[in-house]
């Protein structure tokens, strides 16, 4: 078969002038505009624009607290068939700053929904795009990388392109940004909700076996639940607590969870807490950004990847047993290989790109993985992790 | 885990013929297997009885036998072939379950034969619904509320805990056979008789209606390493209670929260697990309640399926490739996903549109057959539409259907027309009906909401929004009319609507609209199937349309054309009686040739079930309806770089040959034989100019315009007469007239059938011969390369006719006439390609029935038969080669072939199974071996009719039939069977001196024919009749011989053949023989 190469990009043509019925736009850093129907709530916000491939879990998406400072492109056309209920969210407010979708948003249809999508978007402040040519703008990012700029939504059509092109340059990029100090919980709090089951929704912890703190830089409440199912006694700690306020509430285990942002910057204050933990010989299990910081705590460097990974369908294979898990992914650093100390064992990686998805710590009890093996959304075959961390507590107490 | 070294061949066993519920979707899973088998070293053993298929080309197994699909048959050629392994898992359920058979009979064990993919225990497992069952409560997973009967006492018992409604579901049936859902106890007695009796093990399921609950599939992939992949999610557009090849499917779902898709995912990896499918794909359906999420599992097959196929062209990820290879030993992070190139099969494809499949019926074909649908299927084929949004993929889908639609076309829903009362429009939505997406589009047309038509027809309300959605559409658009800015009309066909709806919709010509559209120049873009949402670059050109774009800047297209030379060629649609597998067979056979020849070659196609449409068969696929609008689209899009040499249009059969007007005159290059020439054969009057010139005989006829002119043209040709509107495929609404009152009843129903176009009238050449000769031509040669006599005489359509190559009772002289004949036919028609002639030789007359200057049916049977490629040739000779450039001497040896057609009458009760010049025949089978008695025993063995080799034999025949039957009758006493005969052919057999035993007519009381049969006193029937009273009269025989699987013939020659096969079946068993022993040399 002949191979061949895309087709240019045609996005970059001068235009300044709102199509007819026009209520949205997109304005990249590099001037590029994108003609939409506004949706959500009416303004502009900044943001990295990223693209996610998963096709269910709308809502668990947008309120991931990791999304803070991006505004995410779906790929999958219809997104809010099922609209909006209380149950599938992972934070109370959402941290992502706006969406792009290729279909308008429908009237809900499923049995636990209890809002349209619009109007959840709107209750919240989210500001939406759609009838945009997602596949398109994700061929962009995938080819030239993750893109900062700006989305708009005036519903009587009028927009100022030249302060919206000015916005989008101005928008610093995630490099260097601390978002977790902004999404992180204000302070110190106990959870006990478990796992949602069909037919019984969300569970209470009846009893509990070890001590979790978890340092909150962002977390996803399925993690939180997922502690819970596995008996956990869960203490969710502000991500700037110390080392040593966290030891003093004699854990178990610490949990070190997912989070926006640049690793390196969160990290100024988080790797000296991490390392210490690490050293104090406290079982510590870490997700996402917390894999990510928990690497730099033992000498590793991070980077900002060229424009992530964010889905539902993320082959990993565990190194130890060969097998391969499909994962949610939602990150756009990673840990560079090539800077892991001897100390460190890499168990996990990532069948797309070879990166690496996990590792452990060869002479304490401690491990980490970049994908989210609570799920919500996406599959649930990573969730062997919550019990082997479980396990790793019975074995230090 | 590498692949197995401890196994070197391995034994592939195929679907058979084309039956509903399994279709081509077999033949490009078994393709997939032996390409990927092949590839990896194996010794590849194939058996399929189906000589239309891809995967029985000699060259993709080792050794291939067209032989029937019966244990018998498989224990010979195991015992010769002596296979190391059996994959069982894609061939359907006929190979399941003759798989099963083999290692019930210990023939699996004796030789040492390991079932690879799925084994013995596991199919038992996923099969018997009480093991299923079972299984399923183990992992916590609720199935409805059932029990399991094999009697009418124990099913009974069953109801009054399950009550009504309640679903009948017969043990190893395929795709729902005789099972049902039953309202009453009268409907549940009959259901339950019906599914004893058609499961194999006399074993029934009563269970629990979860009839209205929505319907999901997963498509889920397992390899020896327990890792499990979803490849696709389905969910049926039809509630519970329509089998799923009935419903319209969407993938992915669209009405799941990620919470109840993740429950639902784990739930299919779960059952895989439990019941043991260690590697390969399986399908999972669940019913979940709409108002509740409870889920149900409903049943799972442990092999690749009509779904899988399905998923796969949905997704891009090629299931029975990946399962062949997974079966080997292989793990999925071993292996590759073609498409990207770069990221590895383990993965879960993840897709940026929306697929809908919809099912094709042929109702049409079965008078008195009842339109409704249940959980047995009846659709005969479906195509599939990709879009980036429902409401785009559902009216590429309604278009791709070839039956007329241009969109949500308007329906009359008798009695509701003013809208007024609309109970009536509800009673007809809660009908389940072919046409019921129609219905409720008109029910919104007529002003019902969303929840009244959704408490009729059980739809999810999200769907029926989408509908209601296009309905307004098309209500602004007849308001207001066609727009005149561009956004305006980028906004509807975003939606999906094509010009000729459009058309419709405002009151213009299609070329109006497409004008309009290219003054604004809204064109469609073309996107890829990439399995990863463009995460990945695709280097694949898999593509489909849509239009994108904000009407400012240029929307984003990634068909990429290429330089090369190239040619296009057309598909054959969605499968129906008349025009199937054999096309989609020449199609991918031009491609073949075309790829040798050094074109680069583009496939146009919307059938997900065939070889066609893989995105490796062809250069380049665009998955597009085959109407002028899409098809011109593309092939602009293909002509902005590089050239293109022309379009092939001849191969797909009616579908692309309908195209071809619009294509010159859109000025597209047309290869081969020009489409005037089809013309020339088609157009009567101007054909029987050309007739004349050349000195060749038709039967007398005439062309009629009213029924006065058919009155007096059949007067003058004389009765009995053959007649049928022009332009027609498959036989449709061709009928024998004996008398005129039959004629004006004809006329009444034909000039609605075919519109404005003439009805042509032929004499019928009673009991005549009739003979299909499939030749090529580069315009200067002929060769001829295939003559093949028809068991039934001319009068029964050719498609449904067996037929035997070479011919066996045709003298040299006739033969010798027929080639002379065939050549001449050839080049004055200016043939260039393939060209199809049927003949009637009555005596040494040889009469000229049709010419069909283009791709018939029995190309492949020919290829198969004689060993010289013909489709691939008529490729090439169309791409400008000469004939005398090929090799055309075939196989030297002296075997025969015969052909049988398979019919679905066990699916429609009530309908007659007796044969006419209307096409009902859903595939076929071909028979192979060294001579015509062998050769015909194994095609009925391959159709499913097993022989008697002793017993009794029903015979009543007509008066004129009589002669004929004494030689038959004698031959019967000879091989030892008794006769049993109604009073007036008795009395002509025993004249002869042949004992025989009477029996009473049905109509001549009590106990008759049909009660002796139904007590097993007959064990063939030999069935001749003529005349609307007699044939009402015999209806029950044939009707009970079909549903008691007593072999019935109802023609002399037929039974002439039978007789022929139960000798030569006695006189040894039956050996088999592959295929490439047969045409030795001649590849």
């Amino acid at each position: 078969m002949p191979k061949s190469g895309p087709m240019l990009l045609d996005l970059h043509l001068p235009k300044s002038q709102a199509p007819l019925g026009a209520t949205a736009v997109i304005v990249l850093a590099d001037g590029t505009e994108l003609w939409g129907r506004g949706m959500g709530a009416a303004g502009s916000v900044g943001g990295e624009i990223c693209f996610n491939t998963s096709i269910t879990g709308y809502q668990e998406i947008l309120t991931d607290p990791s999304y803070a400072g991006q505004i995410i492109a779906f790929t999958f056309p219809h997104i809010g068939n099922v609209g909006a209920n209380p149950e599938d969210i992972e934070t109370t407010t959402p941290a992502a700053r706006g969406l792009i979708v290729r279909e308008d948003i429908t009237e809900p249809s499923n049995w636990r929904s209890s809002q349209h999508l619009d109007g959840w978007l709107r209750s919240h402040g989210l500001i939406g795009i759609a009838g945009i040519d997602t596949r398109s703008l994700t061929r962009r990012l995938r080819d030239a990388g993750a893109a900062n700029g700006v989305v708009c939504h005036a519903p009587e059509g009028i927009f100022d392109l030249a302060e919206l092109r000015s916005q989008a340059k101005a928008w610093p990029g995630l490099e260097g940004m601390d978002l977790a100090k902004e999404v992180t919980c204000r302070q110190t709090y106990h959870w006990d909700e478990t796992l949602w089951t069909l037919g019984q929704g969300y569970g209470r912890q009846a009893v509990s076996t070890f001590h979790v703190v978890a340092v909150d830089y962002g977390a996803k409440r399925n993690i939180l639940r997922c502690l819970a199912s596995n008996g956990c006694r869960v203490t969710v700690v502000p991500a700037s607590t110390s080392a040593d306020a966290i030891l003093r509430l004699r854990p178990h285990g610490v949990f070190l969870s997912n989070g926006p942002g640049d690793p390196a910057a969160t990290g100024a204050y988080a790797v000296p807490t991490i390392k210490h933990i690490i050293e104090a010989g406290i079982p510590t299990f870490g997700i996402c950004l917390g894999h990510q910081m928990m690497a730099l705590a033992l000498g590793a460097k991070t980077e900002k990847m060229h424009h992530g990974h964010r889905g539902a369908n993320h082959p990993v294979k565990d190194l130890v047993s060969g097998k391969v898990e499909i994962t949610s992914q939602n990150h756009g650093f990673v840990v560079v290989e090539g800077s892991l100390p001897s100390g460190l064992e890499v168990t996990h990686k990532s069948l797309f790109d070879g990166s690496v998805e996990g590792f452990k710590v060869k002479d304490m009890p401690a491990f980490a993985v970049q994908y989210h093996p609570e799920a919500s959304p996406g599959p649930r075959d990573s969730r062997y992790l919550f019990e082997r961390f479980v396990k790793m507590m019975a074995e230090n107490a | 885990m590498p692949k197995r070294r401890d196994i070197e061949s391995i034994l592939i066993i195929g679907a058979g013929p084309i039956i509903i519920g399994q279709a081509c979707e077999f033949d490009y899973s078994g393709t997939q297997a032996c390409k990927a088998l092949k590839e990896e070293g194996y010794r590849v053993i194939l058996v399929n009885s189906n000589p239309a298929t891809i995967m029985t080309d000699p060259g993709l197994a080792d050794a291939t036998y067209i032989e029937p699909i019966t244990p018998e048959i498989l224990a010979r050629i195991i015992e010769k072939e002596r296979p190391d392994a059996l994959l069982p898992t894609m061939g359907g359920q006929t190979a399941l379950n003759t798989a099963m058979e083999l290692a019930k009979r210990g023939i699996l064990r004796e030789y040492e034969v390991e079932m690879i993919g799925a084994n013995a225990e596991v199919i038992e497992k996923a099969e018997d619904r009480l093991l299923f069952r079972e299984a399923m409560t183990r992992i916590g997973l609720e199935s409805p509320r059932s029990a399991i009967a094999h009697s009418m006492e124990e099913a009974k018992a069953a109801l009054l805990e399950i009550g009504l409604p309640s679903v009948i579901r017969p043990s190893f049936t395929l795709a729902g056979t005789g099972g049902g859902i039953a309202y009453n106890q009268d409907e549940f007695e009959q259901i339950v008789t019906a599914g004893l009796k058609a499961s194999p093990v006399c074993e029934v399921l009563v269970e629990e209606s979860v009839l209205g609950w929505k319907e999901f599939e997963m498509e889920v992939v397992r390899d020896r390493a327990d890792n499990c992949i979803i490849v696709c999610s389905i969910e049926n557009v039809d509630p519970m209670g329509i089998h799923t090849g009935d419903s319209i499917t969407v993938a992915p779902a669209l009405t799941l929260t990620d919470k109840e898709y993740q429950t639902m995912r784990d739930a299919s990896i779960a059952c895989l697990r439990e019941i043991g499918v260690d590697t390969g794909g399986s399908n999972v359906q669940f019913a979940v309640n709409p108002d509740t999420g409870r889920l149900i599992v409903i049943e799972m097959n442990p092999r690749v399926s009509r779904s899988s196929a399905l998923a796969s062209k949905a997704t891009g990820f090629p299931i029975a490739k990946i399962a062949a290879k997974l079966a080997v030993g292989y793990t999925l992070d071993e292996l590759q996903n073609d498409i990207t190139e770069v990221t590895p099969a383990s993965f879960e494809p993840t897709i940026d549109y929306v697929v809908t499949k919809m099912p094709r019926f042929t109702f049409e074909k079965f008078p008195g057959a009842e339109k409704t649908l249940t959980t047995s299927m009846k659709s005969v084929g479906e195509a599939m539409a990709i879009g980036r949004n429902f409401a785009e993929s559902l009216q590429k889908a309604l278009r791709s259907m070839e039956t007329g639609l241009t969109g949500l076309n308007e329906v009359d829903i008798p009695g509701a027309a003013s809208g007024e009362n609309s109970d009536i429009a509800r009673a007809a939505l809660a009908v389940p009906t072919p046409d019921r997406l129609l219905v409720i589009a008109q029910a919104f047309r007529l002003g019902l909401s969303v929840a009244d038509v959704q408490r009729a027809c059980r739809y999810d309300a999200w769907f029926l929004r989408q509908i209601e959605g296009i309905v307004a559409a098309e209500t602004k658009v007849h308001e207001r009319g066609l727009p005149n800015d561009r956004a305006g009309l980028l906004h509807l066909k975003r939606l999906g609507f094509s010009d000729a709806r459009l058309a419709e919709l405002t009151g213009v010509a299609e070329a109006a609209v497409a004008a309009r559209r290219n003054e604004l120049d809204v064109h469609p873009v073309y996107k890829r199937i990439d399995t990863c949402a463009a995460e990945f670059a695709s280097s694949t050109p898999y593509m489909y349309s849509t239009y994108e774009g904000d009407g400012l800047a240029p929307a984003e297209c990634e068909a990429d054309p290429s330089e090369a030379n190239k040619v296009i060629i057309l598909g054959g649609g969605p499968n129906r009686i008349g025009q199937g597998i054999e096309f989609d067979y020449c199609c991918v056979h031009a491609v073949y040739a075309l790829d040798e020849a050094g074109y680069e070659t583009i496939m146009v196609n919307c059938n997900p079930e065939t070889v066609s449409t893989d995105y490796d068969t062809s250069d380049r696929l665009y998955f597009e309806p085959l109407t002028s609008e899409d098809v011109i689209e593309l092939v602009r899009v293909e002509q902005k770089r590089g050239a293109l040499k022309g379009v092939i249009v001849q191969f797909g059969g009616q579908t692309p040959l309908k195209l071809a007007a619009a294509l010159e005159d859109a000025k597209i290059p047309i290869l081969g034989t020009p489409p005037d020439a089809i013309d020339l054969a088609e157009d009567r009057e101007r054909f029987q100019k050309l007739l004349a010139r050349l000195g060749l005989r038709q039967p007398n006829n005439g062309t009629a315009n009213s029924l006065a002119e058919a009155e007096r043209i059949a007067e003058s040709i004389g009765y009995p007469v053959v007649i049928r509107p022009s332009y027609v495929l498959g036989g449709r609404a061709m009928e024998i007239v004996h008398d005129r009152s039959v004629l004006t009843r004809y006329m009444t129903e034909a000039v609605k059938v075919s519109g404005k176009d003439p009805v042509l009238i032929d004499s019928y050449l009673q009991d005549a011969i009739e003979v299909d000769v499939d030749a090529i031509s580069d315009g200067r040669d002929v060769h001829v390369a295939g003559i093949m006599e028809h068991i039934e005489e001319a009068g029964i359509h050719s498609g449904d006719s067996a037929c035997s190559l070479p011919p066996y009772t045709l003298s040299p002289a006739v033969i010798e006439d027929i080639r002379a004949q065939t050549k001449k036919l050839g080049l004055a028609l200016g043939v260039i390609g393939l060209m199809n002639v049927q003949y009637a030789v009555k005596g040494n007359d040889v009469y000229i029935l049709e010419v069909n200057p283009r791709a018939s049916r029995t190309v492949p049977f020919v290829a198969k038969a004689t060993g010289v490629a013909i489709a691939k040739l008529a490729a090439r000779l169309m791409a400008g080669e000469p004939l005398t450039n090929f090799r055309l001497d075939g196989a030297k040896g002296s075997h025969v072939a015969v052909k049988e057609a398979v019919f679905p009458f066990a699916r429609f009760p009530n309908v007659d199974t007796l044969l006419g010049p209307e096409m009902k025949s859903t595939g076929e089978v071909m028979g192979l071996d060294s001579d015509f008695g062998r050769a015909f025993a194994k095609s009925q063995l391959g159709s499913g009719v097993e022989l008697p080799l002793e017993g009794a034999v029903f015979v009543s025949v007509r008066d004129r039939d009589k002669p004929g039957m004494i030689a038959v009758g004698k031959k019967l006493v000879e091989l030892g069977f008794s006769l049993i005969a109604t009073h007036g052919t008795a009395a002509a057999l025993r004249a002869h001196g042949i004992k025989v035993d009477d029996v009473k007519k049905v109509m001549e009381g009590r106990p008759h024919i049909v009660d002796t049969m139904k007590n097993g006193g007959v064990h063939l029937v030999f069935n001749t009749t003529d005349g609307a009273q007699a044939i009402a009269d015999s209806f029950s025989i044939r009707r009970t011989a079909l549903m008691n699987k007593i072999p019935y013939y109802t023609t002399v020659a037929g039974a002439r053949a039978a007789v022929a096969a139960i000798g030569a079946l006695k006189s040894g068993k039956l050996e088999v023989t592959p295929l490439q022993s047969y045409l030795e040399g001649s590849f």
